[in-house]
């Protein structure tokens, strides 16, 4: 199996390659994209058999010299996979169509397939070399594909803060890795594996993990990245980034931490719970503040990587304290609801793209009555919406509700700081899903629904058939794994099994196909049949309505209570959409506050109303540490135009002082 | 045998919350009537109302998308579904496991979803008032409503209704200082919900201080009467779950016991109701997310007391 999968990376670097020089000619976009979509599915396939089965590995002789490069595909590897395939072969369909609007193919083309093979290999590498290679692979591919449309404001600088940030995260999970290998400096993960460091050590590389991983994931507050360069990439590949290398990231965090540093801590439990609450309610707070559709869908990334650490750091809190049903539990709704953000927000960014397509518009308050222009779109994009904002049916609500399930099982836990962070934490979560559908009513609502904007929006088109193919294609997908839960959960027990030693009840026997977490006397919840009563129920009233109620129905202008005011500016915008939810949080977390500005009496200036919105993550950490490097560089500027003699002199007081701290040392 | 018994209290379950949601509505309204001296319409007005509505055409806005005309039926069929997941005469519904109180809070959730992006279909600046205030409002009552769930559910280990009644009806669970805040937020939460005095005003066509019914603004005819009695089911799911949680008596007495003390139930509730609302003033709406801060905080005061009482 693992040969089958390496055999898929080979082929993906040589569409990569080939896509070098096809990519100006007029196939090339379907020879790589088709490409990209034939070897994802394979992928898939390769992944969903070897869900099941027991640990492949190989060694091949390439990499370091004498040591080889390992891989491996065991139960976790393959459940990432899984999630890297359907995530590539969605956004490869979608290429098909999407990338015709591209200007410069041979920017994007060589790229993507190098990206997916990046992606791809670092769910199956086995030793911390292969690992990192993998992971810098990913990184340096994405960032070309972000600065792909770098003449565009602001790609650039995105471009730029994502490269230092994909550094930083490469060097945090080095020197991690430096840290597990111990003192034989074995560097495959079996060698990791058998090492148990101190408690010292470990908390190090669990902490360094965390920075490495999570930078990559988005947790806050190193997600500052995130929402600059995801919108900047086409939209395909933001899909990927987002709903896919986010992913990929969280693997990292769950090898390192579940796997490779043996039994875990409660505070360690902690300290990731503490973190996913922080960063999903300021991730969908970020996201509601924004107007630009794809820097929403980026922000709204964040908040659900929160969720997904939420999850992990219960799983760690009950493995830590030997309760290893609800360990999988735990563990159980954070890999659900990674298999569902990368459904639902893949789909949401194609959403975003038809969208860019058919206007050129990513700013919401430009938009507005596609739902007229684009039905189809509208639709899909709708599905998504409802399935991020974990509503029932559909998908994302029993992922969150699985957490849910494990946070109650927290009086089990004998420390206080856990019982008392777990529930803080059910409330975070609780407001971050209740802010999740206020986000999204408005970015549908400002969107999709009203009235046009502007006369791009009014002229929007339809999009071409393989986007819509996509976009259905993870709609279905999410209204099946909401209504069929209880197979996404047995088909994640072997990876439970393996990380927790022990995994969910199986869910397929139970009767109507409900899901029970613990005991049916405790919480069950049938998609299925709420689902079909909502089905049945709804058609029911329209025949009953339609049987005993009048029919007549008149088109007529808009009521509103009778000052219908017909220029579109009058409605809602996305700022006015989000003020209040501004004044109660905003005041808080982002300092924000308005000032109105009236014109001297006779005046006829008119009157202006500015809002000041800071933010809190960007000036505490990132803006002191850019002004100590730009301070550090303007002192350093002085040693640039030195004498020969002086460098010279230079050297030898450096070469002095090692030696001295050397001697001291000794 | 069983199953049939079961389909049919199911099928009793939900025509009964069908037919008496109106009736309760009624009654709040006749209450606060008579409070003001008035002689208020009867308390079948309601139903009267419904007629009416259904009989009569709709006008719909020239913009309006096929959202704005599919979502009433959504909202009611979706609300009608919550309404019969909640045991109101008797526990052990047929499909009462199909979805616990998680469930029914995030099927409600659906509900104000569909309805928040129907009132902003039309763009008018009325819909986007009434949705912003409406997600606002709700993003504090949500987790509000989710931790009070927490708290019950960690006194009776089950975030299942029927089980929460039946531990609550027969266990010695006393008087605890977790389930009177959960109670109190409870009710802060139920009153933001429904759109009930002082949080909104359901009687009112004051603009500025609209919430529930900007929404509702452009909506008439049949599509109206199926907002009106998602809104009326909504009131009464609301009043069964605090009757099911804190007053879970006769649930277990058998059908007619059970049936009776559950009108008993009905009728104080809406007369609580009513006076409550003739004592207080509606509230500015800035003030609004201090209230409901304030049930927040309760309930979730609730849940850490939990261990501090119990020493769990």
């Amino acid at each position: 199996m693992i040969a089958l999968t390496l055999a898929c990376i080979v082929l993906l670097l040589g569409l990569a390659v080939a896509g070098a020089f096809v990519a100006s000619a007029a196939s090339g976009r379907t020879i790589v994209y088709g490409g990209s979509l034939g070897i994802s599915a394979v992928s898939l396939l390769i992944a969903l058999v070897s869900l099941a089965g027991t640990p492949s590995t190989v060694t091949l002789p390439i990499g370091l010299p004498w040591t080889g490069a390992h891989f491996r595909l065991d139960p976790l590897s393959a459940f990432f996979l899984t999630v890297v395939g359907l995530g590539s072969g969605g956004a490869s369909l979608y290429g098909l169509g999407y990338g015709r609007h591209e200007h410069e193919p041979q920017r994007v083309l060589p790229f993507y397939p190098a990206f997916l093979a990046g992606l791809n290999l670092v769910v199956i590498a086995d030793d911390a070399f292969g690992f990192l290679f993998a992971w810098e692979l990913m990184s340096l591919a994405s960032w070309a594909l972000v600065m792909s449309h770098h003449r565009e404001p602001g790609n650039a600088n995105a471009g730029y803060v994502y490269i230092i940030m994909a550094s930083f995260s490469g060097l945090a999970l080095l020197l991690c890795f430096g840290l597990l290998a111990g003192p034989t400096g074995s560097y495959t993960f079996t060698a990791m594996r058998a090492v148990h460091p101190s408690p010292g050590i470990a908390a190090l590389a669990l902490v360094l993990a965390l920075i490495g991983a999570g930078s990559k994931a988005g947790v806050v507050p190193l997600h500052a990245w995130l929402p600059l360069a995801h919108p900047a990439a086409p939209s395909h590949v933001s899909a990927l980034m987002s709903g896919v290398m986010t992913k990929v990231a969280v693997y990292g965090f769950i090898r390192i931490a579940f796997d490779l540093l043996g039994a875990p801590t409660w505070w360690s439990g902690t300290l990731v719970l503490a973190i996913g609450g922080i960063t999903a309610v300021l991730g969908v707070l970020y996201a509601l503040m924004e107007h630009d559709l794809k820097r929403l869908l980026a922000y709204h990334t964040v908040e659900n990587i929160g969720i997904i650490f939420i999850g992990l750091g219960l799983a760690l809190a009950f493995g830590a304290n030997q309760l290893p049903a609800a360990a999988a539990l735990g563990l159980t709704a954070a890999l659900f609801h990674v298999f569902n953000h990368s459904v639902f927000k893949s789909l949401l960014f194609f959403g975003a793209g038809a969208v860019l397509t058919a206007t050129g518009e990513r700013d919401m308050d430009h938009l507005g009555g596609l739902i007229h222009r684009m039905p189809k779109t509208a639709f899909a994009f709708l599905v998504g919406c409802m399935a991020i904002s974990a509503l029932p049916p559909l998908n994302g609500f029993v992922s969150e509700w699985l957490t849910f399930q494990a946070i109650l099982l927290h009086p089990d836990l004998p420390q206080w700081g856990l019982k008392l962070a777990i529930p803080a934490d059910g409330a975070l979560l609780a407001l971050s899903a209740a802010l999740a559908a206020a986000c999204f009513v408005k970015a549908y609502g400002i969107t999709f629904l009203g009235r046009p904007r502007t006369r791009v929006a009014a002229d929007a088109r339809e999009a071409d058939r393989f986007s819509l193919t996509a976009m259905f294609g993870f709609a279905a997908l999410c209204l099946l794994a909401g209504v069929f839960p209880g197979v996404v959960i047995d088909l994640l027990a072997p990876v439970t099994q393996a990380l927790t030693g022990t995994r969910m009840p199986t869910q397929l026997g139970v009767e109507w196909l409900s899901i029970v977490p613990i005991e049916s006397a405790r919480s069950s919840y049938n998609g299925l049949l709420v689902f079909v009563f909502i089905t049945v129920s709804a058609s029911l009233t329209v025949l009953a309505i339609h049987r005993f109620a009048s029919h007549a129905l008149r088109r007529a202008p808009a009521w509103d209570c009778g000052f219908p005011d017909p220029r579109p500016e009058t409605q809602y915008t996305g700022a006015s959409f989000a003020q209040p939810i501004r004044r109660v949080y905003g005041a808080v977390v982002f300092r924000s506050h308005e000032t109105v500005i009236m014109p001297p009496p006779g005046s006829t200036a008119p009157a202006r109303i500015e809002k000041h919105i800071s933010d809190p993550v960007w000036d505490t950490f990132y803006a002191p540490v850019a002004a100590a490097v730009w301070h550090l560089s303007l002192v350093l500027n002085a040693m640039q135009f030195l004498t020969i003699r002086r460098y010279l002199g230079f050297v030898f007081a450096a070469l002095v002082i090692l030696l001295l701290a050397l001697a001291l040392w000794q | 045998m069983a199953v049939i018994q079961g389909l049919l209290v199911q099928g009793v379950q939900m025509t009964l919350v069908l037919l008496l949601a109106p009736l309760l509505t009624g009654l709040v309204r006749k209450v606060k009537a008579r409070l003001q001296r008035r002689q208020g319409p009867s308390v079948i007005q309601p139903y009267r109302d419904l007629k009416r509505l259904l009989g009569k055409e709709v006008v719909l806005a020239e913009n309006a998308s096929w959202l704005f005309r599919v979502a009433p039926y959504v909202i009611f069929a979706v609300t009608w579904v919550a309404a019969a997941l909640v045991p109101t005469f008797a526990t052990g519904l047929l499909f009462s496991w199909s979805g616990d109180l998680i469930a029914i809070t995030a099927l409600l959730g659906s509900a104000r979803f569909a309805q928040a992006l129907a009132a902003m279909d039309i763009g008018t600046s009325f819909g986007g008032i009434g949705a912003s205030r409406e997600v606002m409002i709700a993003s504090l009552a949500e987790p509000a409503m989710l931790m009070i769930v927490l708290s019950v559910a960690l006194i009776a280990g089950s975030t299942q209704l029927s089980t929460i009644a039946d531990y609550m009806a027969f266990s010695a669970v006393g008087l605890r200082v977790s389930l009177a805040l959960g109670l109190v937020a409870f009710i802060v939460v139920a009153l933001a919900e429904n759109a009930r005095i002082p949080v909104d005003n359901p009687a009112t066509h004051l603009e500025l201080t609209m919430v529930h019914e900007a929404m509702v603004l452009e909506y008439s005819g049949r599509h109206l009467a199926m907002i009106e009695l998602a809104a009326s089911l909504k009131l009464l799911l609301y009043v069964s779950v605090i009757a099911c949680i804190f007053v879970p008596v006769g649930l277990a007495q058998g059908y007619a016991a059970g049936f009776a003390l559950y009108l008993v139930k009905l009728a104080v509730a809406g007369v609580l109701l009513g006076v409550f609302e003739m004592s207080i003033a509606k509230m500015r709406v800035f003030r609004v997310p201090n209230f409901l801060g304030a049930a927040l905080m309760l309930s979730l005061l609730g849940v850490l007391l939990l261990f501090v009482s119990e020493g769990m």
